[in-house]
């Protein structure tokens, strides 16, 4: 991409510099340097291992979109697009509409816990996706949609299914990382919008403005 | 190099939510200790997570493990003001209740009952689930925790509003979203790399 954006999470909720929730945010300053620098290092890695940028867009293409955040969706979509890939695109954007339910789900071991068991969708990549996207970023994709909505339902079966389908020990662990990160970045930036809505604290966010503009121009004030 | 996942037949893996310590047993080859590299180091950032099947398996990818160790440190260390480590760690046990990871909720529970004293409210929170009532301040925390944790997500204006009721401030709110928000990351690693062993069995 040509912008150069400085933190991704105030790029995604809008925040602008010396806004209060700048000023809220810095009072976590490793926090909040950490948080980019963790997307740095799984999307703009300094060593990306054997996990490519296609694969990483993708996965985080198809986790944004299962949780429903469009502003979180659209930006590693259009990172998803300029990897020149269309068919890619739009592969995953059918996934996305066939995954969607609701977390957290999924059951505990058998015991006292078991009635709290909750059965959900147990996802499968389409046939055709399956064939237009691969087996590895397949597996990918089922892996990231056990991820989001029941962890609870991981196994070492689930691993060994990312590992059959070409997927290294090293490959999973940042694979894991990514879907990881992602339900971390993502409730931190609704967290955030949802507080600036809210709230007594000032932002500055460009779709307010829009909207605003849009009412001057249209004389309604 | 055929890779494959470890199995654990012995594990009497435990059935119930406790504030007691348990032990954890990766799924996958963690790095080979002996092999570790400056980056890997720096990734572990305490030289003593090299001894953690946990944090080894993660140092495969040092430069992400490293940024995370970082943002968790910040999260819930940072105490100068903002949020009181208690609730923050009221917040992360939730968070794991809510997905269900007993092993990041034994961790996070004693630490709650460390730093409040109120090892019976938190116990109830393991025992009843997220819709036990404690009090408004903590249940709007824990509230405030479980819809960050739907996914979709679930929080809006009502929890905003209940914890300013409660007397939370902008920063608080900041410490609850972004304790929240990071359990949402530490319960899918170790809930999906490896499973929790008993006291003792460490």
């Amino acid at each position: 991409m040509s912008i150069i954006i400085s933190d991704i999470i105030d790029h995604l909720a809008g925040i602008q510099p010396g806004s209060s929730l700048d000023r809220l945010r810095d009072q976590r300053p490793q926090a909040r340097e950490n948080a980019q620098k963790s997307y740095l290092a799984l999307f703009e890695p300094e060593f990306p291992g054997d996990v490519t940028a296609l694969e990483r867009y993708a996965v985080a293409t198809f986790v944004a979109g299962l949780h429903r955040q469009p502003h979180v969706t659209d930006f590693y979509a259009a990172n998803l697009q300029t990897l020149g890939s269309p068919e890619i695109a739009a592969a995953i954007e059918a996934e996305i509409a066939q995954g969607v339910t609701e977390g957290p789900y999924g059951r505990y071991p058998p015991g006292p816990l078991t009635v709290e068991d909750v059965v959900g969708p147990d996802y499968q990549v389409s046939a055709d996706h399956k064939e237009s996207l691969g087996a590895r970023l397949a597996a990918g994709l089922e892996h990231a949609h056990l991820l989001v909505f029941r962890p609870r339902d991981a196994s070492p079966a689930a691993l060994q299914k990312l590992l059959d389908a070409g997927w290294s020990t090293t490959d999973i662990v940042t694979l894991s990382q990514l879907v990881s990160f992602l339900s971390f970045q993502i409730r931190v930036v609704a967290g955030l919008r949802t507080l600036a809505g809210a709230s007594s604290v000032q932002t500055t966010d460009a779709e307010f403005t829009q909207i605003f503009t849009g009412v001057l121009a249209s004389g309604a004030v | 190099m055929t890779e494959t996942t470890l199995s654990h037949p012995g594990n009497r893996e435990p059935t119930v939510f406790t504030q007691e310590q348990l032990g954890w047993v990766p799924w996958l080859e963690p790095f080979p200790a002996d092999q570790l590299t400056e980056r890997h180091w720096a990734g572990l950032v305490d030289a003593s997570r090299a001894k953690s099947p946990y944090f080894l398996l993660l140092a495969r990818d040092p430069d992400v493990l490293q940024a995370r160790t970082k943002t968790d440190k910040d999260i819930f260390y940072n105490t100068s003001n903002g949020l009181l480590r208690a609730e923050r760690e009221l917040a992360a046990t939730a968070t794991s209740r809510s997905n269900g990871c007993i092993f990041c909720a034994s961790v996070h529970s004693r630490f709650a009952t460390q730093y409040s004293k109120r090892g019976t409210d938190v116990q109830r929170l393991l025992d009843e689930g997220v819709e036990v009532d404690i009090d408004s301040r903590w249940n709007a925390i824990i509230e405030a925790s479980v819809t960050l944790t739907a996914t979709p997500l679930a929080f809006g204006d009502e929890q905003i509003k209940a914890l300013r009721t409660a007397g939370l401030d902008d920063l608080e709110i900041v410490d609850v979203i972004n304790g929240a928000a990071f359990f949402n990351w530490a319960n899918r690693l170790m809930l999906s790399l490896g499973e929790p062993s008993p006291p003792s069995e460490t």
